[in-house]
């Protein structure tokens, strides 16, 4: 099946669900933090349209592209970052702590690194062949419980996959300054069978995904490292780095401008349209929603 | 005669007997080792593939178990020491207890994490403290402590039917102690109060055939034994009655049993091993203090110390019968 289309739509519905999301938090219409995706969408869309119904997710502080890739409303999302009663989790958690059928985000660094390893021992117990990701970040790497998860998944050989999103920057501090050594030499040290692949084209990330996804639905642990770029900042407006650099990058790694050059004009014009209604009405709808309420 | 440790044992062979979603996990608990303190006896020579020897990863096993008990498992760890639970702390209160209210109740977390507290054995600093409250007050986590007094395998089989994460503190002292439920010659001085039908009972231990009490003792766990001894000798030696509330949850606080026998003493004493700020007793005395105006009250607890390994010292950082006297006849 030809996903091209698909692929950049799912793109494009993340490109524009962030931006919308800056943009409101400039109105005032969203509180708290948000934690764009932008520039990375090839990821998300490259690995969750090789997924199944029933695997498992675990996402991090920067979930929005995980979870619209993964199929979740944009409606949903829209209503939880403004708090709002219809939100996924009912205003409760916000941007960060999600939850809609087999998807889980955390704001906790490498928190939920160990819990995706039970989760797949869960799947395997079961024998459900359901295989569990967790979205980790180059900032991840310093925190120790990812550590003693990747033990245990490679001993117990755990159906999960840990995709490592290199962004470059964990919040301002560029990965050189926080990561000692190898990144592939920290999964390879626990036997844990690693693909990595420095690209913004989703249907590169796509390929490599699906080997590395074939691995751990062969019940071994796998990681997927993914160099990418974030456009925006790390979270609203706290971005130190240089505009310009910026700008270059965006102009090289688009994800968008590279995959929209496999779509005809005519196909990126309906792309545009139909994510921009469907962007537009799920702001609308969620901007009309009632707060929650505490129970006494 | 059933000790704890047997009690404890036994319930988990029936937890893992009853139920295949009950897996066990945690640090060198297979046979023919069974466990530092030997709950685990047993249980991986039966059930081989549910009873999971983990490493040194208290942080992973009690993230294992999180996801575990959201996919549909029901995972009881153990931490070696309880000491330990400082490296889990992390799983506990931004993970497992988090999530039910988090995710607006759409998920359950059912896991126990079993964790031997509590001093008077010599191990030192780090492996003899009774650290559970920093975990009172977690929201969504409920924090239990067997005691001698009733049946801590039922404690335990009830914590594994609980559909949200328990922290499980039994203090070591417990382990070898005979469960008095049911052998009414060890309880011959007292009169035994079960709050009932309640998955996690509070005992009220009234002197039997004594004038009215004039003191409430409350208290957790191991201690309640400290508690008996030292009404027994206030009643022998002093002619004062005491009464004893023994809680088995600790968190979330519900002391309804306390506040009948308060207003009948008006007195409190608290007792607990952990360190004295902020403890345990500090929550329950606040708390007896807005329902009952008037209540005289004082606590009882460890020093703020860490404990120290010589026995002279220890002896005096720790709570003692001596100590629970003190502050009884304090006017």
């Amino acid at each position: 099946m030809d996903d091209t289309y698909d692929l950049y739509k799912t793109m494009l519905t993340i490109r524009r669900f962030e931006e919308r999301a800056l943009q409101e938090f400039a109105t005032g219409k969203l509180f708290g933090t948000t934690h764009a995706y932008i520039g990375q969408e090839a990821d998300a869309a490259g690995i969750f349209s090789l997924l199944g119904a029933e695997d498992v997710v675990w996402s991090n502080h920067r979930c929005h592209g995980h979870f619209l890739a993964y199929g979740g409303d944009p409606y949903r999302l829209a209503a939880e970052l403004m708090g709002r009663q219809t939100g996924l989790v009912g205003g409760r958690g916000g941007s960060q702590h999600i939850h809609w059928k087999n998807f889980y985000t955390n704001g906790i660094q490498g928190g939920f690194t160990p819990i995706a390893a039970g989760v797949a021992l869960a799947e395997k117990v079961k024998k459900t062949g359901n295989v569990c990701l967790a979205f980790i970040g180059d900032g991840t790497l310093g925190e120790g419980a990812l550590y003693e998860s990747l033990n245990l998944a490679s001993l117990w050989q755990l159906p999960v996959l840990y995709v490592l999103e290199d962004n470059r920057f964990a919040q301002t501090t560029p990965t050189p300054s926080a990561v000692a050594g190898s990144m592939t030499a920290r999964f390879a040290a626990f036997g844990i069978s690693t693909w990595e692949l420095e690209s913004s084209d989703v249907m590169q990330v796509q390929a490599t995904a699906r080997a590395a996804l074939q691995h751990v639905r062969n019940t071994h642990p796998a990681a997927l490292i993914l160099h990418t770029y974030r456009f925006a900042a790390h979270s609203k407006g706290d971005d130190t780095r240089d505009k310009e650099t910026i700008a270059v990058l965006r102009e090289r790694f688009d994800p968008l401008q590279i995959h929209a050059s496999r779509l005809s004009a005519s196909q990126t014009q309906q792309a545009e349209a139909e994510v921009g209604t469907l962007i537009q009405d799920a702001f609308t709808r969620a901007l009309a929603d009632p707060f929650p309420t505490l129970a006494p | 005669m059933t000790t704890v440790l047997e009690s404890l044992n036994a319930a988990l062979h029936a937890a893992l007997q009853a139920d295949p979603r009950v897996h066990l996990l945690g640090e060198d608990i297979l046979d023919p080792y069974g466990g530092a303190f030997k709950v685990t006896r047993g249980l991986s020579t039966r059930f081989p593939d549910r009873v999971l020897s983990t490493p040194i990863s208290e942080s992973a096993i009690v993230g294992m178990a999180t996801g575990m008990a959201l996919r549909g498992l029901r995972p009881v760890a153990e931490l070696m020491f309880g000491d330990f639970v400082t490296l889990a702390a992390d799983q506990l209160i931004n993970h497992a207890a988090k999530f039910r209210w988090m995710y607006n109740d759409q998920v359950r977390v059912p896991l126990v994490l079993r964790a031997p507290m509590g001093g008077r054995r010599g191990y030192g600093p780090t492996h003899s403290q009774s650290l559970e409250k920093h975990f009172l007050g977690v929201p969504g986590l409920t924090v239990l402590a067997p005691n001698n007094l009733t049946s801590p395998g039922a404690l335990l089989q009830n914590a594994i039917a609980d559909e949200d994460p328990v922290l499980f503190v039994e203090h070591k002292l417990l382990y070898l102690l005979p469960v008095l439920e049911g052998t009414e010659d060890s309880l011959r001085d007292w009169q035994l109060t079960l709050s009932t039908p309640d998955p996690y009972p509070v005992v009220t231990l009234r002197f039997a055939g004594a004038d009215t009490a004039s003191l409430t003792l409350v208290t957790y766990g191991y201690n309640a034994e400290l508690a008996r001894e030292a009404a027994l000798r206030l009643a022998y030696e002093h002619e004062i009655f005491a009464e004893i509330v023994v809680f088995s949850q600790l968190a979330p606080f519900h002391l309804a049993p306390l506040y009948q026998s308060l207003r009948r003493t008006r007195r409190l004493l608290t007792v607990e091993e952990g360190t004295f700020s902020l403890g345990w007793g500090a929550e329950v005395a606040a708390r007896a203090a807005q329902e009952i105006p008037g209540c005289k009250i004082a606590r009882v607890a460890a020093q703020d110390l860490p404990i120290a390994n010589s026995k002279t010292l220890e002896d005096g950082i720790l709570p003692s019968v001596d100590s629970i006297l003190q502050a009884a006849l304090r006017p």
